[in-house]
């Protein structure tokens, strides 16, 4: 374990591989060395991309990082696709359109699965990212799949929240959904040299005046050809502004607002653990699925049955 | 929380195959087996390759190549991935291999060479009993 810490410490390519499979197989062991990063993170922008299928999220990311090795800046790259519900599978294909990047040796990309955590964005996803700040990225992005709804936790990692969406992806229906039109500090349409590229960008602009919060920083719509390579400075130049704007910042607000965030998370994750672990083990929980299952009590009740003696003092949500 | 663990597994294509059909049913396949695929796409270097399986930490390499070119970049592979410590890492090749080149590739390290008429199943059990993860 040590041994591990240090190595992702010098930034150790295998160290960081291994402690990553660490937090996707065993969270447990792996919060022991996450414990001793996490005094090594804050360095790294966060970034998160995120959008539909199809709207060139990689090769647009691929662009990005370009930009940024001429810059000289250490990447990390987390991409992040979903597990199949059926199987557990999973086929981690964002890769492709980076593999000339994968002999950079300051620049580190990892495929996740979701692994079917809710949310949509694997909870191991978090972790990860701190791995890659500690190793000494300056920059860490990571990628997701998005339609909208699911992938709003991305903002609980993020510093900045990069949508890409494209023309004729039904973009006019997704800009209404509330998620993603939330959670965008950057709405980026890419593959702009197609038809109707305009037309998207009106369409994001008019949904974003229609934002009643009065916020500070006004999320900028811009046009990318990744495939071209055009957009890719005039996006990073938004992403550094963006970076700029959240220092000026008080930071109490918003640092108080993520530590805050990933405690609850932590509690929650845990006490659910813990629980969970504790009723399989006596077979309680077993049990009371077959209840459910014979129609004799319903999931809610079974919760709340399980439930009453292990939190008293505190009382149940109904 | 215990999560299963997975295989996990990097399907290559090396060298200048121009075209990955085969490849992309057996990751369809991989994948319906329950393991996460990494797939690289066509026209990778050896050392790409093998970054990749270093970054992704994975615990097979699935190499396919027609083009007849697997008696260079195999070992090459093989010897690069030696050189990085990658030493727990099962090697798989397949593709158009002749019979009479088997055993020189099993002797570099490749644990078995699976033909073009391969059924899936057949890939994946020895995986599993090889790896020994579900």
């Amino acid at each position: 374990m040590k041994q591990l810490v240090n190595g992702v410490l010098k930034g150790n390519r295998r160290s960081i591989a291994k402690t990553i499979t660490l937090i996707e197989n065993n969270p447990t062991e792996a919060q022991k060395a996450i414990s001793k990063l996490y005094l090594h993170t804050g360095k790294a922008h966060i970034i998160g991309i995120t959008g539909p299928t199809g709207s060139g999220k990689s090769t647009l990311i691929k662009r990005l990082v370009e930009e940024l090795r001429r810059k000289r800046k250490r990447v990390g790259i987390i991409a992040v696709d979903p597990s199949s519900p059926f199987t557990g599978g999973a086929f981690l294909g964002d890769r492709i359109r980076m593999q000339k990047l994968s002999t950079d040796k300051e620049v580190f990309i990892r495929s996740m699965a979701t692994r079917n955590s809710p949310g949509g964005l694997a909870r191991a996803t978090k972790d990860a990212v701190k791995v890659l700040d500690a190793s000494g990225k300056d920059v860490v992005i990571v990628e997701t799949v998005g339609a909208g709804q699911s992938e709003v936790d991305i903002i609980k990692i993020a510093h900045t929240v990069v949508v890409v969406l494209a023309p004729g992806l039904g973009d006019d229906i997704q800009a209404i959904k509330a998620g993603m039109m939330e959670i965008g500090d950057i709405f980026v349409v890419n593959k702009a040299d197609r038809e109707n590229a305009d037309e998207a960008v009106i369409d994001i602009e008019t949904m974003l005046n229609m934002s009643s919060e009065k916020e500070k920083w006004k999320p900028p719509v811009i046009k990318t050809t990744a495939t071209k390579d055009e957009g890719t400075t005039e996006l990073l130049n938004h992403i550094n502004q963006h970076m700029k704007y959240l220092k000026k910042e008080p930071i109490d607000t918003q640092r108080r607002q993520k530590a805050e965030t990933e405690l609850v998370e932590a509690i929650k994750q845990k006490t659910t653990d813990s629980i969970i672990d504790e009723l399989r083990r006596k077979g309680e929980l077993e049990k009371l699925v077959e209840k459910i299952l014979a129609k004799e009590t319903d999931p809610y009740s079974a919760a709340d049955t399980l439930l009453e003696e292990r939190l008293k003092g505190f009382k149940t949500h109904r | 929380m215990s999560t299963k663990r997975k295989i996990r597994i990097v399907v290559a294509k090396p060298g200048l195959d121009s075209h990955d059909r085969g490849a992309k049913v057996i990751a369809r396949a991989f994948r319906d087996a329950g393991m996460e695929v990494i797939y690289t796409g066509l026209w990778q270097t050896p050392e790409q390759i093998v970054e990749t399986a270093l970054q992704e930490d994975v615990d097979v390499v699935a190499l396919s190549i027609l083009s007849g070119a697997h008696m260079t970049l195999f070992p090459k592979i093989t010897k690069l991935m030696k050189q990085k410590g990658l030493n727990d890492i099962l090697i798989l090749g397949g593709g158009v291999i002749p019979d009479e080149d088997i055993p020189a590739l099993k002797k570099i390290g490749i644990a078995e060479i699976f033909g073009p008429d391969t059924p899936t199943n057949t890939i994946i059990k020895f995986i599993k009993k090889h790896t020994q993860k579900t």
